[in-house]
């Protein structure tokens, strides 16, 4: 929509000024002329929404226990802290750019630390792309190939920026749920119920259909994908020539002796996919936002041009510290000492606490096999709580989450949660409005404030 | 840099052509392993494949070489900045995630340090984004603003990634050539060079979006005068266009020079995008964190971009910048503040490197700013017989420079539209950003050559 009103009224403007900056009725008068020209360009429309910000916002509004955010509230492991040290305490030619691709000490031991791993031979150059965090990992992949009116996959509920990226890329998301089954009789609730149906799942390829997006371990159910699961997903990527890209960054989290299984070393899948991962979530860093991408040279020569040209280069000091966790991770991989061993086991401890403590007040936990997250069916309390804070008409999960939040005993503060509907697409959100999200990577006096919590409200929460 | 696509483009380079290659190839192969239809690139980086730093820094990686190629200090950040670092790798909440659009107290210190400057009160959260480098700002500010369809207009020689970024918005660069003015004995400043009003103003159409300005320019160090600006400034206005003005060696200004802000300028602040750089600042490349300063009905189109592509920058070099920055802010005025001794420091070289290609017979054009200098090479009449024969002069001067004398540089023509490649291509660019032991060594490797030729 052009403001042809305010065009006209800049031309007429700015020949009356003189060159004199800083004159105050000038300044006051260019505070509220904006141009007349299509802005924001139009890649962006739709996508200028992000649930995180309000999220964000209510958070430091609010002193509460957040156990929202996918982020750890302890430090990360001690060879880490060092690594990171030693990095920006070191060689200072460390202050300056590194090769564009990624650091060559990261590159080459992220390519034979996962070459083992995925069964190949990986080149540090040619397999191997060094990003800001997953989350550049993801952006550049869809760059890369993601043209307009392509179709892309996206399994819900997923990790919400996969939708945007999609559109920003001009393509066309096309969403198919995951589903929950009832638990056999006597069992609980796990993630694993959350299933696909591979009658559906084929339906929605199409001769446009140019990737699918898998994440595993999944963020918000914590579903582990079976070996089944993903041959199921690799046969039809094969049969109709798609690429996958899977997003693996909880790949370590894997609880009750569950197999995290890269789709990529499936037979027919390495050159076919694109794996990411993330050092945030591997060594409970995220502010250090580097990422990876490993994948086929044919496939990742086009990520290496949407990266030299969008940031070209990922700061030098990060992932030096980030190679020589891999360096230490490398030593001990597959032994008590490993960090990779270690930390799933410590957080399966945290995530039994947390259900424990929520089925004690009655809450509704579904067991995740893997990741950060547990999500909590809250749809019992839709008859028992009319009296929730927010208008009649918002969504059941958005006026629970406000009272958790809003809900003070004494001089205590609530909790602070994710709404589980927001990694579902639109249409779909008002069926998965009685979930939450809890994140359990958190620190024991997070997780007793937690308890504390629960407890008081017990009497609220019964019926 | 566009050379190599011309061997591509000669196939075709249109989407269609490259389409029939490819499945031509998939006829000749029989496992599913090796589908290449599907897995061809998306349009917008067709074409954008070659990257003269790419190429150029792999052949300066050779220890034995001296580097003056890349714009890469080989000289240490300040003790301070250093320390603050430090002190950051040892707070343990900064492992983890910070606000997207800037870590709090760095926005709060950028919108501090440049009040001054635009004399105008700056909202740390709304006007300001912090970005990964100032590529990043660059790469943000086109994604949210550019259309396909839309006219960039940008000065030749330009920073290389302009082109590229800009197609790769699916939108068309219209480019306009510095000129030099007639010179004759004198030295030859940056500020010789300027561009034509006349010139200028026929490249604004309807389609025109926006104007990249570069102030200190890379590679010639032009620093813009208030008279070339307040051209700009009335064009944008006129043509109701926006500027994007790239302002990484705002510091990096030479006596006798000013840097000024297009976006003080009466009619500008609301149409321009300031982009700035910690590694241009404060000499640390590698921490890859920039940052734009505008109004808000432009700055959150590129955070709308920042929440899509990179969501946050890494926190504890964000505060590490900021504790730089208050250090740096308290003392703004004086010599110690690092935005005052640098450019000192750096005047003292850039005049020894003028000396020194001046010693063999060149004539360089000396920089009124940043940290870069560039000469016509043609006089030192090297033979490049050897160099391959479809790639212009800059090209293979520098590559045979590289090899044979073992002194690395950047050609021009790299920062040239197609067009304008033949009117730069004898021209090359040494960065003077080094250690006195690395000028040194350059100082050797030219005098030799000086005696080699008499």
């Amino acid at each position: 929509m052009l403001r042809r009103a305010a065009a006209i009224s800049v031309h007429l403007v700015g020949p009356f000024w003189g060159r004199k900056a800083g004159a105050s009725l000038t300044r006051c008068l260019h505070q509220t002329l904006t141009m007349a020209k299509q802005l924001p360009a139009r890649r962006l429309d739709g996508i200028d929404h992000n649930p995180w910000v309000e999220f964000i916002k209510l958070s430091n509004e609010y002193d509460v226990v957040n156990l929202g955010q996918g982020f750890p509230d302890f430090s990360p492991p001690d060879f880490a802290v060092k690594a990171f040290q030693q990095a920006t305490s070191g060689d200072f030619m460390l202050n300056q750019y590194t090769m564009a691709f990624g650091y060559p000490p990261l590159t080459k031991l992220l390519a034979s630390f996962f070459g083992k791993l995925l069964g190949q031979e990986l080149d540090p150059f040619k397999n191997v792309l060094v990003t800001v965090g997953a989350y550049g990992a993801l952006f550049t992949a869809f760059q890369a190939l993601v043209d307009k009116g392509d179709e892309v996959i996206i399994i819900e509920p997923a990790f919400d920026c996969y939708e945007p990226m999609t559109l920003m890329a001009g393509g066309r998301p096309v969403f198919v749920s995951l589903k929950p089954n009832p638990a056999p009789k006597g069992q609980l609730d796990t993630s694993s119920d959350w299933q696909l149906d591979p009658t559906e799942l084929a339906s929605k390829f199409t001769s446009r259909t140019k990737a699918l997006v898998l994440n595993t371990p999944n963020n918000p159910l914590g579903k582990v994908f079976s070996k089944a699961e993903l041959e199921l997903v690799a046969g039809l990527c094969q049969q109709h020539d798609t690429v996958c890209i899977a997003d693996e960054v909880y790949q370590w989290l894997v609880y009750d002796g569950h197999q995290h299984v890269s789709i990529a070393s499936l037979p027919g899948m390495w050159g076919r996919t694109l794996t990411i991962g993330s050092a945030g979530k591997s060594f409970s860093a995220t502010g250090w936002k580097v990422g990876w991408v490993l994948g086929p040279d044919n496939i990742m020569k086009h990520l290496r041009t949407v990266h030299q040209n969008s940031v070209f280069h990922c700061p030098t000091q990060a992932q030096a510290a980030v190679a020589q966790c891999f360096e230490q991770e490398q030593q001990h991989f597959g032994q008590p000492s490993s960090y990779f061993l270690q930390f799933p086991q410590a957080m399966q401890l945290n995530r039994d606490h947390m259900i424990h403590s929520l089925q004690s007040v009655g809450l509704k936990p579904l067991t995740p096999q893997g990741s950060y997250f547990l999500i909590v069916d809250i749809s019992d309390f839709k008859s028992t709580m009319p009296s929730l804070p927010g208008a009649v008409d918002e969504p059941y999960d958005r006026r629970f989450a406000k009272w958790m939040i809003k809900n003070k005993v004494g001089s205590s503060t609530g909790c602070i949660l994710v709404k589980v509907s927001i990694f579902f697409s639109r249409p779909h959100q008002k069926d998965f409005d009685h979930y939450l999200r809890f994140c359990f990577v958190k620190d024991e006096a997070t997780l007793q404030a937690m308890d504390e919590r629960l407890q008081k409200w017990k009497a609220e929460l019964q019926p | 840099m566009f050379l190599a696509q011309r061997r591509l483009c000669s196939l075709g380079s249109r989407a269609k052509s490259l389409k029939t290659i490819c499945s031509s190839k998939i006829l000749g192969f029989a496992t599913s392993a090796n589908m290449a239809f599907k897995f061809k690139n998306a349009k917008r980086i067709e074409g954008l494949d070659s990257n003269v730093w790419i190429e150029f820094t792999k052949l300066a990686a050779d220890p034995s070489v001296v580097n003056l190629g890349q714009g890469l200090p080989d000289i240490s950040p300040p003790t301070y900045v250093k320390e603050e670092l430090s002190k950051a790798a040892l707070t343990d909440h900064l492992n983890q995630y910070t606000r997207g659009f800037g870590h709090p107290s760095l926005v709060k210190a950028l919108s501090c340090l440049y009040e001054k400057f635009y004399q105008k009160q700056i909202d740390p959260n709304k006007e300001i984004l912090v970005t990964v480098g100032a590529y990043g700002s660059l790469f943000n500010a086109i994604q949210g603003l550019i259309d396909p369809g839309d006219e960039v207009i940008i000065m030749v020689p330009f920073y290389d990634c302009y082109e590229p970024m800009v197609r790769m918005a699916r939108a068309t660069p219209v480019f306009i050539p510095l000129r030099s003015k007639p010179t004759s004995g004198t030295k030859w400043s940056s500020s010789d060079w300027t561009f034509e009003r006349q010139e200028l103003e026929s490249k604004f159409s309807s389609k025109t979006k926006a104007i990249i300005l570069n102030t200190p320019h890379n590679p010639m160090g032009k620093v813009y005068t208030k008279e070339e600006l307040q051209v700009i400034a009335d064009l944008c206005i006129k043509h109701d266009t926006l500027c994007i003005s790239d302002e990484v060696y705002e510091w990096l200004v030479y006596t006798g020079n000013k840097h000024l802000k297009i976006a003080t300028f009466p009619g500008m602040w609301e149409r321009t995008i300031t982009i700035g750089s910690a590694g241009k600042t404060f000499s640390v490349t590698g921490w890859k964190l920039g940052w734009t300063i505008g109004p808000n009905h432009l700055i959150k189109h590129l955070q709308t971009v920042q929440q899509n592509t990179v969501y946050t920058c890494a926190t504890p070099l964000q505060e590490a910048l900021a504790q730089a920055f208050w250090i740096d802010i308290k003392r703004v005025d004086d010599p110690e503040c690092y935005f005052n001794s640098l450019p000192k420091e750096l005047e003292v070289k850039r005049d020894r490197m003028v000396h020194l290609l001046e010693s063999v017979g060149l004539r360089p054009i000396v920089p009124d700013g940043g940290y870069f200098i560039i000469a016509d090479v043609s006089s030192l009449d090297a033979d490049l017989s050897d160099m391959k024969s479809d790639e212009p002069y800059d090209y293979k001067f520098v590559k045979w420079m590289t090899k044979n004398k073992k002194l690395s540089a950047i050609p021009v023509s790299a920062f040239c539209d197609t067009e304008s490649k033949s009117q730069f291509e004898k021209f090359v660019r040494f960065c003077f950003i080094k250690k006195d032991s690395t000028l040194d060594a350059a100082a050797e490797i030219i005098r030799a050559w000086n005696s080699q030729k008499s």
